[in-house]
């Protein structure tokens, strides 16, 4: 049964400095923004991070990365019109980064919590993010090797979980959850809702409790005046 | 003349041969191209405008990277939803008949050659069909690669949209790209203000030209040109 902790403090309380830490969300669907306050304000450092991207703006990974809390971050797509603390970081060399195609980055996230040793694949092949990786010719196609990537901790974002520590998602908020969940030795998810066990349909439950470890619930942010008027 | 007769359903909805297509012109041409019933993924920019000229009848399925078939268009007001939205992290809207799945699934979509089509921008294309779309190599440039080089590889169609010739007047279809690459040999098609290019086992073939002559073409553009076939039928099927 996973903990069910009563703040996200508590949630992350155990994640030391140099733990290799997944960070779900896709711009800011999915992204656990209370979980990544939490890691903030508990201080650990000298993480490395794993997350499609390298912080948007001035709030969650962005804050985590210009406090320099981040030595290393693996993703796709770290260059965003607002990703101005990760380019100061880059730019001053005080950050490492490792840049990986996004299916690629997905796959070897699945590789992990599958106990797959890596996969070839045709992604890459031929160019300069495949320079120096082993290379195989299958069916007549050029493939990359690339190995799994696991975690320590795996912070993530579902909408609804049962007390047993099944969650499912909301629309495109699923993004890397679902596997990160299943490549790290730690999965903690914030959801807006906690329900009793036996109350999720198990025909629509994505990621099986098995894999979650803690939960906290952060509810959803109650619509400002204004936005309530807009929904009118 | 060197354009083919009209492959529009709507002869009159786009300029004559007299002129090169403006961006909205071109993404109609490019949505008019994709058969009915397609699985189709577009990539961020100027290829997103594609999605405005698909009929319905047209019965496209858009794929977003982030994780869903049955894209709709665009959210504005009561319908913008945090948790939906597309590759661009633009709040969209979903079809009815959509789906989820997570980043692993929608990433094996594309590597698995299930889409039918994708669009996207570039720097370059080859002779060759390389693609080169997500790198300068500039030194002081940070590197972003995102879904590019997934759907460069997995997508059994990779059309491109782009500008044909880059500020300094010089091609970006070239013989030898020399941005570093998103994919091998991956493009068959592309669609630029100037022309439309078949990539074939021949060579690279015009489908036809917007504003330009054959030989006008041919004397900005350091690959070698194949003509339009003459025949409609095969000219569409030569890809």
């Amino acid at each position: 049964m996973p903990i069910i902790a009563s703040t996200v403090a508590e949630a992350v309380a155990g994640i030391r400095d140099n733990s290799t830490v997944m960070i779900g969300g896709f711009g800011n669907a999915g992204q656990p923004m209370e979980l990544i306050d939490a890691l903030l304000g508990g201080g650990a450092t000298g993480l490395t991070v794993v997350n499609n991207n390298a912080g948007q703006g001035d709030a969650g990974l962005a804050l985590l990365i210009k406090e320099r809390r981040v030595a290393k971050i693996i993703c796709s797509f770290p260059r965003q019109s607002d990703s101005w603390h990760f380019d100061a970081a880059y730019r001053a060399g005080e950050i490492e980064l490792e840049l990986v195609p996004q299916g690629t980055l997905a796959e070897r996230i699945r590789a992990a919590g599958a106990g797959i040793g890596g996969f070839f694949t045709p992604t890459g092949y031929g160019t300069l993010l495949s320079e120096g990786k082993e290379t195989r010719v299958i069916d007549g196609r050029g493939h990359v090797y690339e190995t799994p990537i696991h975690a320590d901790y795996a912070l993530i974002k579902a909408h609804t979980a049962d007390r047993a520590g099944n969650l499912i998602y909301r629309k495109t908020a699923r993004n890397f959850g679902p596997i990160m969940a299943t490549a790290a030795s730690i999965t903690i998810v914030q959801v807006s809702n906690i329900v009793a066990t036996g109350d999720l349909d198990p025909e629509v439950i994505v990621t099986p409790c098995i894999y979650v470890n803690t939960i906290v619930r952060v509810p959803a942010p109650t619509p400002t005046l204004a936005e309530y008027e807009v929904n009118q | 003349m060197n354009r083919l007769p009209s492959t529009s359903p709507e002869p009159g909805a786009r300029p004559g041969p007299e002129a090169r297509l403006n961006r909205e012109d071109l993404a109609r041409l490019v949505a008019a191209d994709i058969k009915s019933g397609s699985y189709v993924n577009l990539g961020i920019g100027q290829p997103t405008l594609v999605s405005n000229y698909l009929r319905p009848e047209q019965a496209v399925t858009l794929h977003t990277e982030n994780g869903m078939l049955g894209m709709g268009p665009e959210a504005h007001g009561a319908d913008i939803d945090e948790d939906l939205i597309n590759a661009g992290k633009v709040p969209v809207t979903e079809l009815p008949g959509a789906s989820y799945f997570h980043h692993a699934d929608s990433f094996a979509m594309m590597r698995g050659g299930h889409l039918d089509v994708c669009v996207l921008g570039a720097f370059q294309v080859s002779a060759t069909g390389d693609l080169a779309n997500w790198h300068t190599g500039a030194p002081d440039a940070i590197p972003a690669v995102g879904g590019a080089m997934d759907l460069a590889t997995g997508a059994k169609d990779v059309y491109v949209m782009m500008n044909l010739f880059a500020k300094d007047g010089t091609a970006k279809l070239v013989p030898t790209c020399t941005y570093p690459l998103t994919g091998v040999g991956c493009v068959t098609r592309i669609y630029t203000p100037e022309a439309v290019f078949l990539l074939t086992e021949d060579g690279i073939r015009v489908r036809e030209t917007f504003g330009i002559t054959l030989a006008g073409l041919q004397g900005r553009v350091k690959v070698e040109l194949l003509p339009p076939l003459a025949l409609r039928k095969v000219a569409r099927t030569a890809n």
